[in-house]
């Protein structure tokens, strides 16, 4: 079968935030790029996200990046790369107000600037009182920055390649990467993209777990094109349970409710984060507060007839205050919970939200992989960036609001750094005769497979296998059990039959697709967890119930092929500044 | 539940027929959505686009018993049996619920949706009042699903000509914006008697947002903008 090649400079995987600011910075450039996405630009999940971007601009209470860096790396539980994390706590205020000028509808202050809310782990003067630093449009930040980087794509004549699906890398003999193989959705048409450089930005893989605040669209597809090309994911048991996702329903209520003086109650009324954080209350790391609420509905404190959730109140704020900071979770919990929030609070339970391992990058993007000459090589062509990327700038656990800030400074430093390269790559290189073999065995296996599994059936079994092995909470026990389970659920994935054999926009075929990349990093999390004896940020063990920098202050490198666990330093030296030194983390 | 919902496969059918499907429902199946999930697992060739299932993305769009819709938001409870589904009216369809949007985007495209500000920025933000920002309120907010403009008679009519509810929202988007010095350049691009004023004020388009935004009333404000520089 012939294929079809087509040759750019940049092939850009993902249209969200972070694929769309490195758009951006090369088209502007002048060079020859496209940017694939399984779905409009602006239906991107970017676009989900509410409570706004972390910059220390100092327009309500004071604030420095030092302060942004401190809290950033103690909300990581000190796993996170204090190098990366300068480097970008330094440049959030730069890339806010240069967003701002894009056009973004960012809320006002009285005096005409940004208009900026508390959010978690948020201190002045290293782990003193709360900062106000998360700069806000309303609660549809995504949703405003996301339609604003569209919008300066458009201007700056950026192709797009809408409703399409990556499917693999092509690299070549000495690892180099070469371009991508891709699925036109409307078509059915397999394509071979050549490409000087590889940017993926692919999002989270948050629909592995059955509570979640994800949209269908995140299933990790840049992790399983990585991670079948021999590239580790890295500190992939690390996952954000959100506090607060709708009882039921799972759609996300920000925290920007809290930080707008909402606050969490169990059934007797009581504020019980007053408890857990004394000095942070419900303003504590995400972690801890959705610790806080697992434990709750442990020890029989949950509201409702099964004692399964808790209770955002923010009923006692001013309507008007609601109506203008809050109009979209008034919108939300009017619509999934069945309550107007300026009358009753929202019933709430953690839910799995944000993925802080992935693909492992130095902070300019560049993906590295340990080789010859240590365990951060960089692999050529080949860049990552967003939330399928792993910096690591949030480390064991992500503060809210730095996720929207990551994706615009390693978006835009990716951009920088392949403009660069390509001064050095002047031409394409040669593509190998078998760079699309993988890719249409995968699809050729697909619509030949009799007698297979159902996708709906496997991926709700590995969805709820996730939830319950591999929660808030974790057990020895589980963990193992847990790899077993998912390892068989690979193999059941790599059986799917469909019965779709449309070549038109076949939205089954690209679910079967989907599901290949969920289990990989179904199967990466769970063996990471598994190994990792330590409690520290997001990963919570019963068994191993405190942090063990001796022994675990170290990232994770999951290798698909042998299911291969390797380990990497934290670089706890920063760029310009002392390096913070782990020590005890309370609220 | 009963359903009937439209169905075309360009690769197999000769043209478009309406199949039917009953189906049971869990209680935790709340919105339209969850119940094409729910179809989707009997007959995976069901063809439709979805995403963030909150609303906030604008990918499933689709005429529902009459009316223009996303599923993600539209409560179960509040449907009519059998349940009616249709592609969204007058764009092409790709397969089943899934239409071509090319000549809404382009539409959008049209209307130079970005600020244009040629002044060298600021080394902070540029500064706008609380009041200047409140304009954009009601208007940013949009989510590109098209319900509006493919509920639009003047739109099904005239999709190459006029620009249609949606697109002429986000126009007025950027002219109500303090910081956008583009006005004349913008008001030019829709003087003529399509762009704008093939808007006849039926007014479908307010009734059929899904986010509650009111095109109308931006495309009455484009008018006003239109007569006030002619005096």
């Amino acid at each position: 079968m012939a294929i079809t090649k087509r040759k750019f400079d940049v092939v850009i995987v993902g249209a969200g935030g972070a694929g769309m600011r490195a758009a951006l910075q090369l088209s502007e450039a002048g060079f020859k790029v496209t940017v694939l996405s399984k779905v409009f630009p602006t239906r991107s999940h970017t676009v989900a996200a509410q409570g706004g971007i972390a910059a220390s601009l100092g327009n309500v209470t004071e604030d420095n990046w030092h302060w942004h860096m401190y809290d950033t790396v103690k909300g990581s539980d000190y796993l996170g790369d204090q190098d990366a994390i300068e480097f970008m706590c330094r440049q959030a205020s730069e890339v806010v107000y240069e967003l701002e000028h894009f056009g973004m509808p960012f809320d006002r202050l009285e005096n005409g600037k940004i208009y900026q809310r508390p959010f978690g782990g948020q201190s002045q003067n290293f782990g003193g009182a709360q900062a106000t630093r998360s700069c806000a449009a309303a609660d549809r930040t995504g949703h405003a920055l996301l339609h604003t980087l569209y919008q300066r794509n458009v201007r700056a004549n950026t192709q797009f390649f809408i409703e399409w699906m990556g499917l693999d890398l092509i690299r070549d003999e000495q690892g180099a990467v070469l371009g991508v193989t891709a699925l036109e959705m409307e078509t059915g048409e397999v394509m071979a993209l050549q490409a000087r450089a590889v940017l993926l930005a692919t999002g989270g893989g948050g629909r592995v777990f059955q509570a979640s605040t994800n949209a269908f669209i995140n299933t990790g597809d840049g992790l399983g094109m990585a991670a079948r090309s021999g590239i580790p994911l890295e500190d992939m048991e690390f996952w954000q349970f959100h506090p607060t996702g709708v009882y039921g329903a799972g759609v996300l209520i920000s925290e920007a409710v809290r930080g707008e003086g909402g606050y969490l109650l169990n059934k007797d009324g009581e504020r019980f984060m007053e408890r857990y954080a004394p000095n942070a209350r419900d303003l504590a790391s995400r972690d801890v507060v959705s610790r806080a609420l697992t434990m709750e509905i442990k020890e029989g404190r949950g509201c409702g007839n099964n004692a399964d959730h808790l209770m955002l109140k923010l009923n006692h704020l001013d309507a008007n205050i609601i109506n203008m900071r809050l109009p979209g979770i008034r919108e939300i919990a009017i619509k999934f919970a069945q309550v107007d929030p300026i009358k009753e609070p929202i019933p709430v339970v953690p839910t799995a939200h944000y993925m802080m391992g992935g693909i492992p990058t130095n902070l300019y993007g560049q993906v590295v992989v340990p080789y010859k000459t240590g365990p951060e090589e960089v692999v050529q062509g080949l860049y990552a960036v967003g939330e399928c990327a792993c910096i690591s700038v949030h480390g064991a656990n992500r503060l809210g609001t730095n996720s929207l800030l990551d994706i615009l400074v390693f978006g835009r430093a990716a951009g920088s750094q392949i403009i660069e390269d390509l001064k050095k790559i002047s031409h394409h290189k040669q593509l190998p005769t078998s760079a699309t073999d993988k890719s249409l065995a995968r699809l050729a296996r697909l619509d030949s497979q009799k007698d297979g599994e159902s996708v709906a059936q496997v991926a709700d079994v590995l969805r709820k296998t996730m939830q319950a092995h591999c929660g808030v909470f974790r057990f020895a026990d589980m963990l193992k059990e847990g790899v077993t389970k998912i390892s068989k659920l690979v193999e059941q994935a790599d059986h799917t039959e469909i019965r779709d054999k449309s070549r038109v926009f076949n939205t089954a075929r690209v679910e079967a697709l989907e599901l290949t990349n969920l289990a990989e990093v179904a199967l990466a999390t769970m063996v990471s967890a598994e190994a990792r004896k330590e409690s520290r940020g997001a990963h919570a063990r019963d068994d191993f119930s405190i942090r063990d920098d001796d022994k675990w202050l170290k990232h994770t490198l999951y290798f698909s092929e042998g299911r291969r666990l390797d380990y990497k330093p934290v670089r706890l030296k920063p760029l310009t500044v002392e390096s913070f030194p782990p020590k005890a983390r309370t609220y | 539940m009963r359903f009937s919902i439209y169905r075309y496969d360009p690769d197999k059918d000769e043209k478009p027929y309406m199949q039917e499907y009953d189906i049971v429902l869990e209680p935790a199946d709340k919105m339209l959505l969850d119940a094409l999930i729910r179809i989707k697992v009997v007959d995976d060739s069901l063809s439709l686009r979805r995403s963030c299932r909150e609303g906030v993305c604008g990918s499933d769009g689709m005429n529902i018993n009459g009316r223009n819709g996303l599923a993600c938001i539209t409560p179960i409870s509040e449907l009519k049996e059998p349940v009616e589904l249709r592609p969204l009216p007058g764009l092409p369809v790709i397969r089943d619920l899934i239409v071509d949007m090319t000549q809404f985007f382009k539409q959008y495209h049209s209307i130079k949706p970005y600020l244009i500000n040629n002044d060298p920025p600021p080394e902070t933000e540029r500064l706008q009042s609380p009041e200047e920002r409140a304009e954009l309120d009601g208007v940013y907010e949009c989510v590109l699903c098209a319900c509006c403009s493919t509920a639009c008679p003047s739109f099904w009519w005239n999709p190459d000509k006029y620009v249609g509810p949606a697109a002429l929202l986000q126009a007025y988007r950027f002219l109500a914006d303090s910081r956008d010095q583009a006005t004349a350049e913008r008001l030019d691009n829709l003087e003529d008697p399509y762009r704008l004023f093939r808007c006849h004020s039926i007014m479908n388009c307010v009734d059929t947002c899904p986010k509650g935004l009111n095109p109308t009333k931006a495309i009455n404000k484009i008018k006003g903008m239109m007569v006030k520089r002619t005096v």
